[in-house]
């Protein structure tokens, strides 16, 4: 396969190339040759932009070949949305075919014996498991910096950091390499990289996506999300993992509707009746006023979609961050106890127990990991808990109130700038602190569980800008359907 | 509210992290300067809290029908250490032969 | 003066003061949060998955059935049981708990403010002990020391099998209480059937918490714990041991250090647990993959409704519907299986005092020889009954019936049919009677002379010989009829 052929390839959308494997137009080995082709050419790989971790092509391939059997042979078609089409998923999310380390020296050459619901459902709809991504250990980071393998680099700009923590899955999707890509957030993972990199990253509602299978972090906030090259490629993956979970009792059992309903832009004014809130919290006076300018352009674009634009407070913002790094290291805490070196992960070989729980987990986190353990023993252990856990969950009630008054009043959806800057460079934010205002944008939707998303909406020197949209609980229908209509609105003005 | 070195320590020792004991003073700061921040939250208005929070939904329940989640790999595939089945970690020091000792502390 | 008596006199002046927390393990099939079996084979770790070991991304899901045992359990028990409740993480580090922390319930349990009523009557009034709470656990796993050298080795078959711990108040005050309490506890669990409430196997397990307090003073006193007793007698001697110790302890002007205690039921002795971290801090937080446990009223009610007759009410009908001794009705109504069978019998048979006499003697008896327990043993219910009537109808002597009884354990017959076949029906007919009376009178003539002249004490005699000729089949009221009358001719 030539470049030429890959280039056509890797433009056309998931969709799109489903539908042709569907047909028997386009072989269902083909679409995985040129990810497989331009994952060398992006350099993917530890040399490269290390946004990979393991790979499977053979498996893949297996996959495909079995794929194109089944549609020379069988008549029932319609289910394999995903027909063919390569994908790549976080390395926190459970695969049988390669391993699942969270980024971690803890779970280094650990392959687990079951698979996530997400990823069953991406290979029950036709969907080709290709890799596994690099990300910050166990989630936590904004930059991919804190992966026990080293940074992924930012493909615009390798001095750059792609975000995080989902970086690797975000840079895979940046290069084009798969259409889809499984990401995961608890205060903005998947928004924040898609932001930096320059494409669509959306999370659902809390309990459309099952996190069985998904290495919990902080299980209050964690979600599966979906990276796609376009609006439609992150509708579509969605669409495929989404729906109630026997095996997760926080799935919800409410009907996943179509959220591709909206893929065709019909009229000059498709938004008429839609009224989009622009929250004064989210653009405060020390905002980027180039980021500011694209939000506001932005927001002019759904005006004349026909959306009313009207301004709304979310007055308990400021408290987002403080809250988030409460409840999550408090769960994280937790969470990270079962990594003990007793059942499974590296062990390191002791003469009592306690030593080999305090070296096996010494020596398994890394800094951050250990940092927010700490912490987050910290805010549970007794005499604090009241103060700090118990009171994070009464200020996170109010500002789950914020978004339901504004909701209520008529507004359909938010939008805000994604981050509060572009993509910064590798090393820039040795503080923790620091780094974690980086979510102070995208936190607030995982602390609420309603569903987010960022699309690109312009650049400023040569960076990409994510726009944020907001909705209220299981309504992706309309946040969709808002986002198509941008994305087809602001067309190449968005990756300019 | 910050923390202090015995704090630092204790928080580890409850956490099962050995944390070098250079480590220390760095890590009280970086807490501290995590905690600072958090302070904001004792000064907000919790008089603003819905009093009637919206009617629970209540949790999913399984039927108590065996078929678990199967294993598609051997536990000795993924264990560090088994025997017999068993998965082993070093002799701990207890009375007795066999039980469970949900409360006791295996320091 | 020796130990023991120095002793005494100092536990004279204090109270006992003990509150217990008794861990049931509830009887489903599939553990509390996966869908492993909770029987337990031979081979280690073999009903595990990824829930119950603990591997990076898997969730709990609460069994259904386990829900509906825990209610009846609190219902039982007289609890208030929440529409709400909400499932908490206890966090700890130790091998037989894969995921660092136990899911439990913390500050809002399935069930509260019960009581029970533990049979005993003190100073004219019945002894109740409040209960405190009702809550539902997860069990950890196994650790096994003896199995390898330098090594502990886990064993996780038992990791997540669901749990009641029920916790009284500090209302027990002596340790005949305790075992009442304890005793009563486990019978109104079997009674009500979600748990086999097994002491020996440990699917009943006993936490106490003990103080000693002057007498007539209300504060209570530093408490220690003794874990995990799997025995009434271990919790009754444990707990007069470690009182007796206290009492020492503070008789002698010392304090009592908070601790876990550990009971050696073999030595009878009672020592500290080894010394652990100065404090326990388990970071109970609700668990986030769990949303609350909720039950509408009407699930709460049918359970209410569906709840058997309890020990205590069972006893006082038996007391008042049957001519039994308050001692029998105790034994009887010991288990729900002796009970249900003892009312099929007393039922069939149409006597209760007979069928009572009947289960607590032969049929108890030749359980216990053959070690088959009641409910399953050859003769059931309704055959025993069957045999009884015929002896309440005078058809077979209770001679006869002991025999039918023992030929019933040992073929599918009924009584009636073995009654005929082994001749022991009574035989009241005339001519037979007739002609074995004349048979004895000719064997035995000093005797048979000596009654027809007279003297009347010999009938018996002569009774017995008919009867042995007969092999107990004849119905002596006729016998002695027939006897009195040769007198009257003679
Ligand atoms: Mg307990
Ligand atoms: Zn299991």
């Amino acid at each position: 396969m030539n470049r030429a052929e890959v280039e056509a390839l890797i433009i056309v959308d998931a969709a799109t190339t489903a539908s042709r494997v569907r047909s028997r137009e386009q072989s269902s080995l083909l679409a995985l040759a040129a990810a497989k082709s331009q994952m060398e050419s992006a350099n993917l790989g530890r040399n490269g932009l290390n946004a990979i971790l393991y790979s499977d092509a053979d498996g893949a391939l297996r996959a495909a070949g079995e794929l194109g059997a089944q549609f020379t042979y069988s008549k029932t078609k319609s289910n394999f949305a995903l027909a063919g089409v390569p994908v790549m998923v976080k390395d926190n999310i459970a695969t049988l075919s390669m391993p699942t380390t969270c980024g971690s020296n803890i779970l280094a050459g650990y392959v687990s014996p079951f698979e996530a619901t997400a990823v069953k459902k991406l290979r029950a709809s036709g969907a080709l498991l290709l890799a596994k991504t690099n990300m910050d250990e166990f989630g936590m980071g904004s930059s991919t910096e804190n992966s026990a393998v080293g940074p992924t680099f930012n493909p615009i700009d390798n001095t750059r950091v792609p975000g995080g923590s989902s970086g690797g899955s975000a840079v895979a999707v940046a290069t084009g390499t798969v259409r889809i890509a499984l990401g995961s957030e608890t205060g903005g993972s998947v928004r924040q990289p898609a932001s930096f990199c320059g494409i669509v990253g959306v999370k659902p509602t809390y309990g459309r996506v099952s996190r069985f299978g998904l290495v919990a972090f902080g299980s209050s906030l964690d979600h599966i999300g979906v990276f796609g090259k376009s609006v439609d490629d992150a509708a579509l993956g969605l669409q495929v993992i989404s729906g109630r979970d026997a095996n997760d009792s926080t799935s919800a059992a409410v009907d996943v509707p179509d959220f591709r309903g909206h893929r065709e832009v019909k009229s000059s004014a498709p938004l008429v009746g839609i009224v989009v809130g622009w929250p004064r919290e989210y653009f405060p006076e020390s905002l980027d006023s180039n980021i500011r300018a694209l939000c506001e352009r932005t927001r002019d674009a759904l005006r004349s979609l026909g959306a009313e634009i009207r301004e709304v407070s979310l007055p308990h913002t400021d408290l987002a961050v403080p809250v988030y790094y409460i409840v999550a290291p408090a769960e994280a805490s937790s969470n990270l106890a079962r990594f003990d070196g007793v059942r499974y992960g590296i062990r390191a070989e002791s003469d009592s127990l306690r030593e080999l729980y305090e070296n096996s987990r010494s020596q398994g986190f890394g800094a951050e990991v250990t940092r927010r353990i700490l912490l987050g023993t910290y805010v549970l252990s007794a005499g604090y808990y009241d103060a700090y856990y118990k009171r994070a969950q009464s200020v996170r009630q109010l500002i789950s109130q914020d978004f339901a008054r504004v909701f209520a009043s008529g507004v359909h959806v938010l939008l805000t700038p994604t981050t509060p800057s572009t993509a910064f460079k590798l090393g820039a934010k040795s503080d923790p602190y620091e780094m974690y205002l980086s979510d102070i944008f995208t936190v607030t939707a995982n602390l609420a569980g309603i569903p987010g998303m960022s699309l690109p909406i312009g650049r400023v020197d040569r960076l990409p800008v994510g726009g944020q949209l907001l909705a209220s609980h299981f309504d992706e229908e309309t946040m969709f359907r808002v986002a198509y209509a941008l994305e087809h609105a602001l067309g190449a003005s968005a990756h300019q | 509210m910050s923390v202090s070195e015995k704090d630092v320590r204790h928080i580890a020792s409850l956490a099962r992290l050995a944390i070098p004991a250079k480590r220390i003073p760095t890590l009280v700061d970086e807490l501290n300067h995590i905690l600072i921040h958090m302070d904001v939250l004792q000064r907000a208005d919790l008089s603003a809290l819905d009093e009637n929070t919206p009617a629970v939904a209540g949790m999913p329940l399984r039927p108590d029908v065996p078929g678990s989640v199967p294993l598609e790999r051997r536990r000795e595939d993924f264990a560090p250490q088994m025997r017999d089945g068993f998965f082993l970690v070093p002799r701990l020091d207890t009375h007795g032969t066999s039980g469970s000792s949900a409360d006791e502390d295996a320091s | 003066m020796s130990t023991s008596s120095k002793n005494s006199m100092a536990t004279a002046d204090y109270e006992m003061v003990i509150g217990l927390e008794v861990h049931c393990q509830l009887k489903t099939q599939t553990k509390a949060f996966c869908a492993c079996r909770t029987s337990f084979g031979a081979v280690p770790n073999e009903n595990t998955c990824p829930v119950c070991l603990g591997l990076p991304g898997a969730l709990p899901v609460l069994n259904q059935h386990a829900v509906e045992l825990a209610t009846t359990a609190s219902l039982a028990l007289n609890c208030i049981v929440h529409s709400e409740s909400i499932f908490a993480r206890k966090n700890y580090f130790y091998p037989d708990l894969p995921k660092g922390y136990q899911i439990s319930q913390f500050d809002k349990p399935l069930a509260t403010e019960g009581h029970l009523n533990i049979g005993l009557i003190e100073n004219g009034q019945p002894v109740v002990i409040r209960i405190t709470r009702v809550h539902m656990e997860e069990d950890a796993g196994k650790s096994v020391h003896d199995r390898f050298a330098s090594s502990s080795a886990i064993d996780l078959n038992r990791s997540g099998t669901p749990l009641v711990e029920i916790v009284s108040e500090p209302d027990i005050r002596s340790s005949s209480q305790a075992g009442a309490y304890v005793r009563t506890l486990k019978q109104i669990l079997e009674y009500v059937d979600v748990s086999d409430a097994n002491m020996e196997e440990g699917s009943l397990r006993v936490d106490v918490n003990i103080s000693a307090r002057p007498r007539g003073t209300t504060a209570f006193g530093t408490r220690t714990e003794i874990k995990n007793l799997n025995s009434i007698t271990g919790v009754e001697r444990s707990v007069e041991i470690e009182f007796a110790r206290q009492c020492s302890v503070l008789t002698a002007g010392g304090t009592i250090v908070q601790q876990t205690m550990l009971w050696d039921g073999h030595k009878e002795q009672i020592r500290p647990a080894r010394s652990k971290e100065a404090s326990h801090d388990y970071r109970y937080f609700p668990d986030p993959d769990l949303p609350p446990l909720v039950l509408s009223e009407q699930f709460i009610s049918d359970k209410r409704r569906a709840l058997p007759e309890l020990p205590d009410a069972r006893r006082a009908r038996f007391s008042s519907q049957y001519e039994i001794p308050a001692a029998d009705i105790d034994v009887l109504t010991a288990t729900v299986q002796m009970a249900d069978r003892f009312e099929t019998i007393a039922a069939t048979s149409s006597d209760a005092k007979r069928a009572a006499n009947w289960v607590l003697g032969p049929l108890q008896a030749s359980a216990n020889a053959s070690g088959i327990p009641l409910h399953e043993h050859p003769v059931s219910a309704k055959r025993l009954g069957d045999l009884i009537r015929l002896e309440v109808e005078g058809k077979v002597s209770n001679t006869a019936a002991r025999q039918i009884f023992t030929f019933m354990e040992s073929s599918n017959d009924d009584a009636n049919v073995i009654a005929e076949r082994e001749g022991l029906l009574k035989i009241s007919d005339d001519s037979a009677l007739v002609v074995w009376i004349d048979e004895v009178i000719a064997e035995f003539p000093a005797e048979a002379a000596r009654f027809l002249g007279g003297e009347q004490k010999l009938q018996g005699v002569l009774v017995g010989h008919v009867m042995r000729k007969s092999k107990g089949s004849a119905d002596p009221k006729k016998l002695n009829q027939l006897l009195a009358a040769r007198v009257k001719l003679a």
